[in-house]
């Protein structure tokens, strides 16, 4: 969009929140678009959205796990089941860049193929652009926008080993699918290179006995209660081909997303994520040396978690400061 | 030598692939091509009837008699076949997915002509593996898929012995960019696979298996590297037989036969300068002729025109002629093996043979055939391959006369008549096969079609043979689309990988490629966020390559590429220009189906609100119709001409540029 063609904020948050699919994609493109006039109308388009409740609420979902172990045709498995229990699904499906050229090949919609009369399903690819570890910095303020308009909002990221903490810090459930007969998930997570998911799920059931012994390897490697306490881990078995254990998967989600609201968990969570994101792009773009001075990680984190600031305008706060710092350094004569 | 007295052998089968507009018309064209001398037919489907949708399936739309013939009834068949007895006819099926259904309703009209059916012969392509890597007419998962083509070959093997149940190819492969090497390695890594599940099936009594073997041909590739290509024959020969021999036991000599038929290659037809097309051709049909002990049993030639649109009958029948003047004319079936005891041929075959039991032994270490092609290793190779071929192309390595050297033509008498040198297909066909689809529909018993119904989906649920509840559903006046859909709900549907997640192979940095570059991620700086480009193939057509050359071609230029894959409505299309934020839309159609699709597209996104993306399309698209095509408002139209891809890139950094009002850099 040319600067002259943004869009009215504030309409926009509203048609977002009415899950109108062309506001949708403008306020996508918008949170993508890193000119600066863009960057001040998706600040106040956030702060607008931020205020709607429905933000806060939705299931904000992470997939996982090693290329080929099936997590786009487990995602496609899962949307027709949502969209059968009458859920509104909205899906960030982010693949690596290529460091050589900064390109992407996004290949996720391939397996998403869905019905095109359906106004209940809305994918977007994201290429990973080699920021954030593995995570497009975009897709935090984008799952803002999918959680205003959707019940659940997915996001797919393909990773092996340290990648994958970055999708755990920032949704409510996060879901590892691991691959029948490849023994890196267990080392991984044996080695502790793997952060513990909420469920773990092994596709391709329909490879039979290798999908069993991995199911079993998985089952005895790990400690069940989850770090975060009050969750037994589940290890799952399905078949995105043939449609088996994908119910019971959904299901398992669900529980886990009853336990978050029963325990009053949801909000401080995503409080946590919103600071936990904030201080990565200070870190990116100012260094070690900018959050220092802002008076180190600890206590930028707990400031952030009781301000209660739309994510732009808290951002943009502490940014304003840490440049602030630098324009007082007197140049050494 | 006295003329008169000197033995020839018996020339092969000859045969035109054709098919088009409806079963009338296409039955025309058969009685006319055998009356010109042509010895057997072959039958080209439409994409709906290969993929499993009645001609008004919405997915059918524009693609109802294009690349081949609509058959959607018995009905349909029977006018295929009418005045061709099929008792004397061999008649060769282009088809994989639904192969066991086209197999039935040739054996229900066999039974209304009076001809007993075991008196049949011909084949069916039925290789399903293939689809999966190239040609894209696939329906179901492979396990099921390969259930059905093991099916259809014990079905046959009792109860149609002189029938070719299927015809294993590396014609598609090597369309798919393969080298003679992967051509060897994957078709006879696919035999294996089949094989050995009509084996695991239990279908056929031991003492039997070795006349399954014996019926197994094969459908092969002859590119214009002539040489190595008749050494290839040598060396599937010799590698088939020992297989037989050693892993199926097959003692007689004449059961280890690699009996093959030919198409030869259409990748490397061009559309400049097309009049060329006609000695590449005929050079490479002696490739498959010259060595008698690896002649092939069949041959179809492409017409001159194949990358300029639909050949007419006239071209056809020059391809045909082709065929008679090497057959009749020239020496070549006096003579015995010609390459015999020559070091140099020996050597090559040698070379190809050990290159070949590598690549076997890398596709047997995964397990096999279908799980080297479901965890995507195969068409990884076949990407790289191709986008290898691609570069030497566009760097002048591989030369092309007309394409990449020699490019000045004089105006060409051939292309210059009122048709522009092809076929204008007939607008009326596909509104024609679906009022006639829809009177037969109405007119048939619906309890017997119900009933033949759930006898054929208990069959495929519990495992029986699946040709003989087909051959009751023929009967009964089952459509294409009923048939297929009771096996999607059964088997599932499916898609397979595409390749293009290979790395970047050999870019040492190509000054075109830096410019692209640079365009890119400016212009990307320019608009706000990097250039998203959706590619997608709307239609039934599978042929995939094209896209996927484009989609990793585009991401080595910086491209954000997101690649939506085949079969593809114009709804989907759209809807995913909307939610992935494209900057540009690239369609890829091969079937000649463009018109319709675009129209429709356009239709689509405007209905759903987006406004000034720009779309762009590659294909084979005469030049009338690209004409048609920007005028309806396409920025840019590609055709097998343009093979510098450094230079497509550029081009759609430009239509990205003028659609934004920036200013274009050419």
């Amino acid at each position: 969009m040319n600067s002259s063609e943004l869009p009215d904020p504030a309409e926009l948050a509203d048609a977002v929140s009415r899950g109108e699919r062309a506001a949708l994609a403008t306020a996508l493109n918008l949170l993508d678009d890193r000119r600066s006039e863009s960057r001040q109308c998706a600040a106040q388009f956030l702060a607008r959205l931020q205020q709607d409740e429905s933000c806060a609420g939705g299931r904000l979902i992470g997939i996982t796990g090693p290329p080929g172990a099936g997590k786009s045709s487990l995602t496609a498995a899962l949307i027709t089941v949502w969209r059968q229990r009458g859920l509104r699904v909205g899906v960030l499906a982010v693949d690596p860049s290529s460091p050589v050229s900064g390109g992407a090949l996004l290949g996720d919609r391939l397996r998403m193929k869905t019905s095109s009369d359906d106004d209940g399903v809305f994918v977007r690819s994201l290429a990973c652009r080699g920021e954030f570890g593995g995570l497009s910095a975009e897709v935090w303020p984008m799952s803002l926008v999918m959680l205003a308009a959707f019940d659940v909002t997915l996001i797919e990221t393909v990773g092996v080993g340290q990648r994958e903490i970055d999708v755990s810090r920032m949704c409510d459930t996060t879901c590892y699918v691991a691959q029948p007969g490849s023994g890196d998930s267990v080392q991984f997570l044996k080695a502790g290179i793997l952060e513990v998911p909420h469920i773990l799920v092994v596709n391709k059931e329909d490879m039979g006995a290798v999908a069993r012994r991995t199911l079993s390897e998985l089952g005895a490697a790990m400690n069940r209660e989850h770090s975060d306490g009050h969750w037994q881990v589940p290890v799952l078995s399905a078949s995105a081909t043939r449609g088996s254990g994908i119910e019971a998967l959904a299901d398992a989600m669900e529980q886990h997303h009853e336990m978050l609201l029963a325990r009053n968990e949801l909000g401080p969570r995503r409080q946590r994520y919103q600071a936990q994101w904030i201080l990565k792009r200070l870190l990116d773009e100012f260094g070690s040396f900018g959050i220092e001075r802002l008076g180190g990680e600890r206590e930028i984190f707990d400031q952030l978690q009781v301000q209660d600031l739309a994510l732009f305008e808290q951002y943009e706060q502490l940014r304003q400061r840490t440049v602030g710092f630098y324009n007082d350094i007197q140049p050494v004569l | 030598m006295n003329q008169k007295t000197v033995q020839r052998d018996r020339p092969w089968l000859m045969r035109t692939y054709s098919g088009h507009s409806s079963a009338t018309a296409s039955n025309e064209l058969y009685r006319m091509n055998l009356s010109k001398g042509q010895t057997g037919l072959s039958v080209a489907f439409d994409l709906p009837t290969q993929t499993g949708y009645d001609s008004d399936h919405p997915l059918a739309r524009g693609e109802v008699g294009k690349v081949g013939v609509p058959i959607s009834h018995i009905a349909d068949m029977e006018s295929l076949f009418d005045q061709i007895p099929l008792g004397q006819m061999n008649t060769s099926m282009t088809i994989n997915a639904t192969a066991p259904w086209l197999l039935a309703l040739y054996v229900a009209v066999a039974e209304r002509q009076g001809v007993d059916p075991s008196q049949l012969q011909g084949t069916t392509q039925n290789d399903v593996l293939k689809e999966y890597l190239s040609r894209g007419t696939y329906i179901f998962p492979p396990e099921p898929s390969v259930r059905l083509t093991t099916d259809l070959i014990a079905y046959t093997v009792d109860n149609i012995p002189k029938w070719n149940p299927t015809n294993i190819c590396s014609y598609h492969l090597q369309e798919a960019g393969a080298t003679p090497t992967q051509e060897l390695a994957y078709a006879l890594s696919t035999a294996i696979a089949i094989l050995d599940a009509v084996q695991a099936s239990g279908q056929i009594a031991q003492e039997r298996f070795q006349a399954v073997v014996g019926r197994i041909s094969f459908f092969v590739n002859a590119g214009i590297r002539f040489v190595e290509e008749t050494c290839k024959m040598r060396a599937f020969g010799r590698m088939w037989d020992t297989m037989a021999q050693e892993r199926y036991g097959v003692d007689d000599p004449k059961q280890r036969r690699f009996r093959y038929g030919v198409q030869v290659n259409s990748l490397g037809l061009t559309e400049s300068q097309p009049e060329n097309n006609v000695q590449r051709i005929v050079l490479e049909m002696l490739a498959v002729t010259l060595s008698k002990n690896a002649r092939a049993r069949a041959i179809q030639l492409p017409a001159w025109n194949e990358a300029l649109g639909l050949p007419r009958p006239w071209d056809q029948q020059w391809a045909l002629r082709m065929q008679q003047v090497l057959a009749l004319e020239t020496d070549l079936l006096e003579y015995g093996d010609l390459l015999d005891g020559s070091p140099m041929v020996e050597a090559k075959v040698q070379e190809l043979i050990v290159g070949a039991e590598a690549e076997m032994a890398r596709v047997a270490e995964q397990g096999g055939m279908v799980q080297a092609i479901e965890s995507g290793y195969v068409k990884r190779e076949l990407v790289q391959s191709h986008t290898r071929r691609m570069r030497n192309i566009e760097s002048g390595d591989l030369k092309i006369v007309g394409v990449n050297c020699f490019q000045e033509t004089a105006q060409s008498p051939l292309t210059s008549g009122t048709d522009a040198g092809i076929m204008k297909v007939n607008v009326q066909a596909e509104r024609d096969q679906i009022v006639a689809l829809q009177a037969f529909r109405a007119a048939r018993s619906q309890g017997e079609v119900d009933a033949s119904l759930a006898q054929l989906r208990a069959a495929a649920a519990d495992g029986a043979n699946i040709m003989p509840s087909s051959i009751v559903c023929a009967r009964a006046g089952v459509t294409t689309g009923e048939w297929s859909e009771v096996l999607r709900d059964v088997f599932g549907e499916y898609r397979a990988p595409t390749g293009i997640d290979i790395s970047m192979v050999g870019q040492t940095g190509s000054a075109a490629l830096d410019d692209v570059r640079e365009r890119v991620r400016k212009t990307g700086e320019e608009l706000g966020r990097p250039l998203r480009l959706l590619i997608g193939k709307p239609g039934l057509d599978g042929h995939s390559n094209g896209a996927e050359q484009i989609a990793v071609k585009g991401r080595d230029a910086g491209f954000e590429i997101v690649y939506e894959g085949i079969r593809l409505t114009p709804a989907q299309i759209a809807r995913a220009a909307q939610e992935e934020g494209a900057h540009l839309i690239g369609l890829s159609v091969l079937s000649g189906s463009h018109l319709e699709l675009v129209e429709d597209i356009y239709g689509e996104l405007e209905k759903i609100g987006v406004s000034g993306v720009p779309l762009i399309i590659g294909g084979i698209i005469p030049e009338d119709d690209a004409r048609q095509l920007k005028d309806q408002g396409v920025a840019a139209v590609f055709t097998p001409k343009d093979v510098d891809m450094n230079a497509i890139m550029a081009d759609m950094v430009d239509v990205i540029r003028r659609a934004n009002g920036l200013e274009a850099y050419a």
